[in-house]
């Protein structure tokens, strides 16, 4: 193969390049609120790139601008035509080019995060775009979700709860929640976050520097950044 | 010349049974985008002049017989490699008014590429790449991958023809709730024949415009609320 740049496709291994977080979950969950916070809490350790998939508008690539949590350059809206679980799992060439123009531009880059568009439980990423997958619910959905199940609930390498803030006005159990998830997880983790309280989701963005961490060991970090060391 | 193929052949261990490669190149699920562009009918359908079956087949049909014929003349040529990428991608150019038109099939040709050498790597395609990094117009690019595929010229003409009906059809299905099985059979009157049956000479290439599919383009990029790419 050349070296063109068009050719980075070519190291499906992931050598040397950003890890790739899928954030995934239903409506209004608060993913666009848990990439600011992750981009507040990490943007001064980590070299961070950002793709949105508004289902009709740039709205949450707009958010995101204004938040001024991260360059607004280094945001691209991908857009979606009606299906956006379609461009996470099925097609995901937009994104995927998303993501490499992200990282040529700005690149080396440490983490690129691809928000997905509102959808439905069983919205996963596929692996030849997400390394990692965070899937946000939140307890206004009622407390039944998590046992529900379904693919998004079960294997995201991460289960974030959002909005427990409002789970005494909307009568969620939290206990029942926690139970839950972790009956149909098979041990992987769950988080508890209220973003509208800690503004930089602290324990998400702790397992992000992990998770990160994991991936720079074995893949290399991108050029010589030395945020681990 | 720079960047010009080097010969018809396509890579011989990665191509796929001639019309085996052109079902896989035409289906919506190749993974190369293609989903989110509904090719003006969005806008169409916004504006109310696609409502129902009747208005989506004149839509197709005239849709057909300007972009699809143009298309399947450049994939044709670009399949049959006779020029340099960059000379028939610069015809591809001349032939969209609309900067909106140009940009979604710069950016749907720059997809296909990325994944079309992924499925069949050729050469052909590597060259490809390297002479237009921002992307090819879609149709070269789809008939460069249909060559890198196994597919014959003519196979490559209609792969264009047809993906220049069918994702416009189905975001009509999407957008307006029709009744997918109409619009099927709607597909399935088409003329595709009409379009490709010309001579494809690329250096007598046809230049039919459709000037309202230039400015529904540019109308759509103006929209605010929007689904589609284009
Ligand atoms: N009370 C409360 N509201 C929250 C919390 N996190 C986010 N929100 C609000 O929930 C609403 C939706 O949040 P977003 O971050 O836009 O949700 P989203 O999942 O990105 O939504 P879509 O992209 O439209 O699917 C916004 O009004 C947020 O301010 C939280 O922890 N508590
Ligand atoms: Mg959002």
């Amino acid at each position: 193969m050349s070296a063109n740049h068009d050719d980075h496709h070519e190291a499906p291994d992931g050598h040397n390049r950003a890890l790739r977080l899928g954030i995934g979950g239903p409506v209004g969950s608060g993913k666009t609120a848990l990439v600011a916070a992750l981009c507040r809490s990490l943007g001064p350790s980590l070299r961070l790139g950002v793709v949105t998939n508004d289902i009709y508008t740039t709205e949450d690539a707009d958010f995101l601008r204004r938040a001024g949590v991260i360059d607004p350059a280094r945001i691209t809206a991908v857009q979606t035509g009606c299906c956006p679980h379609t461009a996470i799992r099925d097609d995901i060439a937009a994104n995927i080019d998303a993501v490499e123009t992200l990282e040529e531009r700005f690149g080396p880059l440490d983490l690129v995060i691809v928000e997905s568009g509102g959808d439905n439980l069983t919205a996963t990423f596929s692996r030849g775009l997400a390394d990692k997958q965070i899937f946000v619910l939140d307890v206004s959905g009622g407390d039944k979700v998590p046992r529900k199940g379904g693919p998004g609930v079960t294997s995201a390498d991460l289960l974030v709860v959002n909005k427990t803030d409002l789970a005494p006005m909307v009568g969620a159990d939290l206990t029942v929640m926690s139970r839950d998830a972790a009956k149909v997880r098979d041990g992987k983790p769950v988080l508890f976050t209220s973003i509208r309280e800690d503004k930089g989701a602290h324990s998400v963005a702790e397992w992000v520097v992990g998770i990160v961490g994991s991936w720079q060991h074995e893949h290399g970090t991108p050029h010589s950044h030395s945020y681990l060391s | 010349m720079h960047g010009s193929p080097t010969g018809g052949m396509p890579n011989q261990g990665a191509a796929t049974h001639g019309l085996a490669a052109l079902l896989l190149l035409a289906d919506s699920r190749l993974p190369a985008g293609g989903h989110a562009h509904s090719g003006g009918a969005e806008e169409a359908c916004r504006a109310g002049l696609i409502t129902g079956a009747d208005d989506l087949s004149r839509f197709l049909r005239g849709r057909l017989a300007t972009a699809g014929r143009v298309a399947a003349a450049l994939a044709w040529s670009a399949c049959s490699a006779s020029a340099s990428w960059e000379l028939l991608d610069a015809e591809a150019d001349a032939r969209i008014a609309s900067p909106a038109q140009r940009q979604a099939s710069r950016t749907q040709g720059r997809l296909l590429v990325r994944t079309a050498r992924r499925i069949w790597p050729s050469a052909t395609l590597n060259d490809l790449a390297k002479a237009l990094p921002e992307g090819s117009h879609h149709p070269i690019a789809l008939g460069v991958a249909a060559q890198a595929a196994g597919c014959t010229p003519d196979q490559a003409a209609m792969a264009a023809a047809y993906t220049s009906v069918t994702g416009a059809a189905t975001a009509a299905v999407r957008l307006l709730g029709l009744d997918p099985v109409t619009v099927h059979r709607v597909l399935a009157e088409l003329p595709y024949d009409s379009v490709i049956a010309e001579q494809h000479d690329w250096s007598a290439l046809p230049a039919h415009a459709a000037p309202a599919l230039d400015l529904l383009a540019e109308q759509h990029l103006r929209t605010e609320v929007r689904l589609f790419v284009s």
